[in-house]
C-alpha cells in the first residue's frame, strides 16, 4: 500500500484533541441547548459519538448523534463512486431549527462536507451548521473551513491520511502514509 | 467493495446472489428518502429516463416514475397509444430513434418475452431495465417481493414460499422463482393443470403441487397470482367461480399455512377470484407494503445500472 507510514496522532493525542474540541463547542454555543451532532459515515460517526460522551460528561445533558451517508450526494458520479453501496442516513431528531455540529475525521477537498450539508438541508433548515474535524490536511477545492480542528497537518497531495479505529469503534491513531 | 457490474437489469436469472443482495440492501436504505418531508436526492440529476410501456400498466409505470423523480432524473413516458408503433414502426427503429435523443436508461414493458435482450444489443450506451416482458420475467416485482419477505422474516434462506395461480403466464412467478432459488428459499407452485407448465421444477428450487392445500400447508409466504384475463381469455378455466373454489385464497384455507404466514399479491387484485376480500383486507396481507417497497427497489435499480459497466 505505502512505503512509509508515520503515526501523527496516537490514542492519547486523539483523546486530548476531542476533549479540547468539546470545550470549544461548549464555549462557542454556550452549552448544549438545541445542539445536535451529525457524523459523516463512517469515521465521523464514531468520532461524533466520542465527542457526545464528552459533552454529556461536562454538561450533564444528553446530546443526540445523527449519521449521514453522502453517497447519493457526491459530485463525482461519472467516476467510480456511483454504484457504491448506499449507507444509512439517520437523524434521531428533527434538523429544523437545530444547531448542528457536523463531524468528519479528515477535512481535505471539502467536497464531502458540501455533500453532507446538502444531505442535512434536505431534512430541514437547521439554525446553523458548524464543522468539526479531527484532522485538517489542506488542499481545499471549495470555500469551506472548519470551526473546530483537532490538528492541522500540512500534507502533499500524494500522501494519504487515515484515522484507524478498533473493534469498539474507538479511535486508535492517525497515520500519514507517503 | 461490492459493486454492480451490469449495464442492464433484464432478468433475475442473469444476476448473482450477491448482486441481488446488493440491490435489496440499497433499496432498504432508499426507503429512508421516501419517508422524508423533502423526498428527493440529487443522485441522478441531469440523467434522462424513458418509460417505454407497450403494455398497460399503472402501478409499475408510476412506481418507476416516482423512483426516477426521487433520484432527480428527468423522465419521459411513452405509451403505445401515442407512439409510432401504432403507425408500424419496428422496435429496432424505435430504439434507434430513442437513442438519438441520448437517454441514459430505458425502462420497458413489452409483450414479447426477451424483447429487452434485443433492445439492449442495439443500445450500447443506454441502460435497459425490464418492467415486464411477455411471460418471461418481471425483475423489479421479484426484488420488491423478496424485500417485503425479508422485512417480515429477516431472511430469505429456508423460507417456504407458495405461489398459486397461473404459473404458465406469470412473469412475476418466474422472477420470484429465479430470485428466491438463489436466496435459498423453497418454492411450491400450484394452479389448474392448464396453468402449470410441465417441467416447472427445472426453473429452480421448485416443487409442483397438484392441489392448493399441498402448496400452502406450513408455508411462510402465500403469494397469489392475478388471473390474467387479458392473456389467457376464457380458454384455460371453466369459470372464475370454479377457479375461486379450487385455487382461491380464503380465511379457511389460509389457516393451513403457518400462523404468522404473510399473504402477497402483485396486483391488481380480482377480489373474490384469486383472493377473498377477507384475506385482502386482513392483517396477514402485505400487499400495500409490496407497493411501498416497489418505489425503493426501483430507485435501487436505477441507481445501480447507471454505475454498471457494459457487459
Amino acid at each position: 500500500m505505502s512505503e512509509e507510514s508515520t503515526v501523527i496522532l496516537d490514542g492519547t493525542g486523539i483523546e486530548r484533541a476531542l476533549t479540547r474540541i468539546a470545550h470549544e463547542i461548549l464555549e462557542k454555543n454556550k452549552g448544549v441547548e438545541n445542539l445536535s451532532l451529525v457524523g459523516i459515515r463512517t469515521g465521523g460517526v464514531y468520532l461524533a459519538k466520542e465527542l457526545a460522551k464528552r459533552l454529556e460528561g461536562i454538561e450533564g445533558a444528553t446530546v443526540q448523534v445523527g449519521e449521514v451517508d453522502i453517497t447519493l450526494y457526491r459530485d463525482d458520479y461519472k467516476g467510480q463512486s456511483l454504484n457504491m453501496p448506499v449507507g444509512k442516513t439517520d437523524f434521531p431528531f428533527t434538523v429544523e431549527g437545530k444547531k448542528v455540529v457536523l463531524f468528519d475525521d479528515v477535512l481535505y477537498t471539502g467536497r464531502t462536507i458540501r455533500a453532507a450539508m446538502d444531505a442535512i438541508m434536505d431534512h430541514g433548515r437547521p439554525a446553523c451548521i458548524q464543522l468539526a474535524v479531527l484532522i485538517d490536511r489542506g488542499h481545499r477545492e471549495l470555500p469551506i473551513r472548519a470551526d473546530f480542528v483537532g490538528r492541522n497537518v500540512p500534507t502533499s497531495i500524494k500522501e494519504s491520511i487515515a484515522v484507524r479505529f478498533d473493534d469498539q469503534q474507538k479511535p486508535i491513531e492517525v497515520v500519514l502514509e507517503k | 467493495m461490492k459493486s454492480f457490474a451490469h449495464k442492464d437489469i433484464i432478468a433475475l436469472r442473469d444476476l448473482s446472489k450477491e448482486e441481488i443482495e446488493l440491490l435489496i440492501s440499497t433499496a432498504e436504505t432508499m426507503r429512508e428518502i421516501n419517508n422524508r418531508p423533502i423526498k428527493k436526492v440529487p443522485t441522478l440529476r441531469g440523467r434522462t429516463v424513458i418509460n417505454l410501456f407497450y403494455e398497460a400498466s399503472t402501478r409499475t409505470r408510476t412506481s418507476f416514475e416516482i423512483a426516477a423523480k426521487r433520484l432527480s432524473a428527468d423522465l419521459v413516458n411513452i405509451s403505445p397509444s401515442t407512439s409510432s408503433s401504432t403507425k408500424g414502426e419496428t422496435l429496432s427503429d424505435t430504439a434507434l430513434n430513442l437513442l438519438a435523443m441520448k437517454p441514459d436508461i430505458i425502462v420497458m414493458r413489452h409483450s414479447a418475452s426477451g424483447a429487452h435482450y434485443f433492445l439492449s444489443k442495439r443500445l450500447p450506451t443506454c441502460s435497459v431495465i425490464n418492467a415486464g416482458d411477455g411471460t418471461h420475467e418481471h425483475p423489479s416485482q421479484g426484488l420488491l417481493d423478496m424485500l417485503t419477505m425479508k422485512d417480515r422474516f429477516g431472511r430469505l434462506d429456508g423460507l417456504k414460499v407458495a405461489i398459486v395461480g397461473d404459473i404458465t403466464h406469470s412473469r412475476v412467478a418466474r422472477s420470484n422463482i429465479q430470485g428466491l432459488t438463489k436466496m435459498g428459499s423453497h418454492i411450491f407452485v400450484a394452479g389448474p393443470p392448464t396453468m402449470v407448465p410441465p417441467g416447472v421444477e427445472k426453473l429452480g428450487n421448485v416443487t409442483a403441487c397438484s392441489t392448493m392445500k399441498e402448496a400452502i400447508e406450513d408455508a411462510d409466504v402465500v403469494m397469489m397470482l392475478r388471473i390474467q384475463q387479458e392473456r389467457q381469455g376464457k380458454t384455460l378455466m371453466p369459470s372464475t367461480g370454479e377457479y375461486a373454489k379450487y385455487f382461491g385464497l380464503n380465511p379457511v384455507n389460509l389457516k393451513l399455512a403457518k400462523p404468522d404466514a404473510m399473504v402477497m399479491h402483485p396486483g391488481p387484485i380480482n377480489r373474490g377470484v384469486e383472493m377473498s376480500s377477507f384475506v385482502v383486507d386482513g392483517n396477514q396481507a402485505h400487499i400495500l407494503k409490496q407497493v411501498e417497497n416497489g418505489v425503493a427497489v426501483r430507485m435501487a435499480m436505477l441507481y445501480h445500472v447507471i454505475g454498471g459497466e457494459p457487459e
